[in-house]
């Protein structure tokens, strides 16, 4: 009789405990929307900074009532998954998001390297998929359901080139970049086509390395040996930290030129002077900026004591190309699979969108034409604005 | 010419550092049989104790300049670092082995020792990068264009250094002929009343103490610290010191430089994806030519 009675009471916890699991799922008056965030591993910062400005996006949306889709007001719901800046944890972090968490959308990765990968699998199960940082043109080609918010690297490439070219009146360039990121290697393939497209000079060394390397002195002898005017390096902050260094060791004084990849604060903590009065492209510049992107820098700024990078900015910007997408679609369906259709034929919907990043138009593949602007490193470890080049 | 020199001092270099972890290796399985997989691990946290060591000694407390706390940092690293390592053979290994467990198992839990070292580090400290402070004042000297920076010259010759003292220790003196004992038979020689378990102690102090001093040095070659730096240096380093013949302190010497000059050589004439596929098909072959590795001697069980 004792045992009964424990079995019941068993039985009722168990009841208990699952009717408040399927209560959320019954709850339609929430939008449930994913993160494919690094949180841990290459690029931690990069995961960091683009979670903080979610919450601020989250706080201000839920604080002022919810998000009003067709006359009705919903609160937003955000779950952050880590890919620890890993290729097959990115399409794992995807694959739960969208079958244990039935988020309706996924905003994410950041990275190339984890966002080609990731989109295929989003596409594959029909759940739409905003990256705010990835510049590969693979992340979005031939996938209807994946879109981004920040420009290609066709574009960027060119544009690095035209300024190296003009700037340090450059006529050879040399390329180090790192063979097993889809980012760094697609963007030194660009480039180095761009450069010998402009008939200069030729691209004199062109060296790879692997993520997990830390010594590259035996790449950077060949290139110096080259003797190019500049040296072009796509790579992730952390990396160039170190290739900065291991180049002046070897004795090279000339100019190096980033990508979008630099520009991250913790560039100047980890490379520090070494960096100083090198330039990189990217999607927008901090220092100096007016309107909608200054209020959201001093926000930023206040909230967590830092300027925003520009992943950060660009993750802004996706939730607000989501927004605009689960508004155009009018209404919010209970069920996540019909759901997800209507928010990306919404998103599809979305001809120009004004943003933080600036104004941009979407072609018929879902990528935006924006402009670019090229940033230097200055004497106080600032991203100062140089040159905005539009397409 | 000078492209070929400048290419040797890379090598050497990086080979320093595979040499002084992969020491470290060799000495604890000489003695103990045991395949310390937690050693990479332990360089890891050498580099971050080098690191808080450091911050420590710059810092408004007590504000000593760069090179003073260089070389305060020597000693203090390699001693916390080396407190670490009898930690490690106090709480994991000497239980196993008062147990009589089967060497498998020991191994299994070193592997384990190293990932909750790693992940215990990413816990505390986060995934964030650590930037190491410059102690050295680099100077760059140029050569008949080979460059050649002070710190590559100590670090060079840290790794000279440490292997004629492990040499000197194991081959000359009564501990080292102690050491050699355990490794021959560990049940005899507690009967000649020598404290086995000091002298494994001993060993994880000096293994786990260079460990520490290669952390320190590569923290400031390459001055960018994360919770993961060690592991696949530590597994690269085992790989050296399996080659160069375990057990042995010479074949751990010439091992790892061994690494880093294939290294660094495939890297100059090849991309650099063919980096670990050449290098360790290289030393795949060494091993069929010569499975005891380069300095090892054929074992024979006893019954």
């Amino acid at each position: 009789m004792k045992l009964s009675l424990h079995k019941t009471g068993l039985l009722a916890l168990a009841f208990v405990l699952s009717f408040l699991m399927i209560v959320p799922a019954f709850a339609a008056d929430t939008i449930k929307i994913g993160f494919n965030l690094p949180l841990t591993g290459d690029i931690p910062e990069v995961g960091d900074g683009s979670k903080k400005a979610a919450e601020m996006y989250l706080k201000d949306i839920n604080d002022a009532g919810g998000l009003e889709v067709g006359g009705k007001k919903y609160q937003l719901e955000f779950v952050y998954m880590d890919n620890e800046s890993k290729a097959e944890s990115a399409v794992n972090a995807a694959l739960k998001l969208i079958e244990q968490e039935n988020v309706v959308a996924i905003i994410g990765p950041n990275s190339s390297k984890q966002a080609v990968p990731a989109g295929g699998t989003c596409n594959d199960n029909r759940c739409p998929m905003i990256t705010p940082w990835s510049t590969n043109p693979d992340t979005t080609k031939d996938r209807p359901w994946v879109f981004r918010a920040a420009f290609l690297d066709p574009f960027q490439g060119p544009v690095a080139a035209d300024f190296a070219s003009e700037k340090f009146g450059a006529k050879t360039a040399a390329v180090l970049f790192d063979v097993s990121n889809d980012y760094s290697k697609g963007l030194a393939e660009i480039f180095k086509a761009a450069w010998e497209k402009k008939g200069l000079g030729p691209v004199v060394a062109f060296e790879s390395h692997g993520t997990k390397d830390q010594d590259f002195s035996a790449q950077l002898t060949t290139i110096i040996k080259a003797n190019p005017d500049f040296i072009f390096v796509p790579d992730n902050y952390n990396q160039v930290a170190l290739i900065v260094q291991q180049a002046r060791d070897l004795g090279y004084q000339g100019p190096f030129m980033g990508s979008d990849a630099w520009g991250t604060p913790d560039l100047i903590k980890l490379c520090g002077e070494q960096c100083y009065g090198n330039y990189f492209s990217t999607h927008y510049a901090a220092a100096g900026a007016t309107g909608a992107t200054k209020v959201f820098i001093d926000r930023y700024e206040k909230t967590y004591g830092s300027t925003p990078a520009d992943y950060a900015a660009l993750t802004w910007d996706s939730i607000g190309l989501l927004v605009q997408g689960i508004q155009n679609a009018g209404k919010v369906d209970s069920n996540p699979r019909k759901e997800r259709q209507l928010i990306r034929d919404g998103l599809a919907a979305i001809k120009s969108f004004d943003g933080i990043t600036g104004k941009s138009k979407f072609d018929a593949q879902g990528d935006p034409i924006k402009c670019a602007v090229v940033v230097k490193i200055s004497d106080q470890g600032e991203f100062v604005f140089e040159q905005s080049v539009c397409p | 010419m000078d492209f070929i020199i400048q290419n040797i001092i890379n090598a050497l270099q990086w080979g320093s550092f595979y040499a002084l972890i992969a020491l470290g290796y060799t000495l604890v399985y000489g003695v103990l049989r045991l395949i310390n997989f937690a050693h990479g691990d332990i360089f890891m946290v050498g580099a971050y104790i080098a690191f808080f060591v450091a911050g420590f000694m710059l810092g408004p407390a007590l504000g000593l300049s760069p090179m003073v706390t260089f070389l305060l940092a020597v000693p203090l690293t390699m001693f916390l670092t080396a407190c670490v390592g009898v930690t490690l053979e106090r709480v994991a290994y000497r239980p196993l082995r008062r147990k009589g467990a089967h060497r498998l198992y020991v191994v299994i839990t070193a592997l384990m020792c190293g990932l909750i070292l790693e992940y215990s580090n990413l816990a505390v400290l986060g995934a964030s990068r650590l930037k190491f402070p410059e102690l050295v004042h680099k100077t760059i000297w140029d050569i008949g264009g080979v460059t050649v920076t002070n710190l590559k010259v100590i670090v060079i010759f840290a790794a000279i250094a440490v292997f004629v003292i492990l040499n000197f220790i194991v081959t000359k003196t009564k501990i080292g002929m102690a050491m050699r004992g355990i490794s021959y038979d560990k049940f005899a020689i507690p009967l000649m009343g020598i404290p086995i378990d000091q002298i494994i102690v001993f060993t994880f102090i000096l293994g786990s103490g260079f460990a520490g001093l290669a952390g320190l040095l590569f923290a400031m070659s390459y001055p960018v610290l994360e919770p993961f730096m060690g592991m696949l240096i530590g597994w690269k380093a085992f790989i050296a010191a399996v080659v160069g013949g375990i057990g042995d302190i010479r074949g751990a010497f010439y091992g790892g430089f061994l690494l880093g000059f294939i290294e660094v050589g495939v890297v100059t004439v090849f991309p650099s994806t063919y980096r670990d596929l050449f290098a360790f098909t290289i030393l795949l072959i060494i091993l069929w030519m010569k499975p005891t590795g380069l300095f090892g001697m054929p074992q024979s069980t006893k019954i």
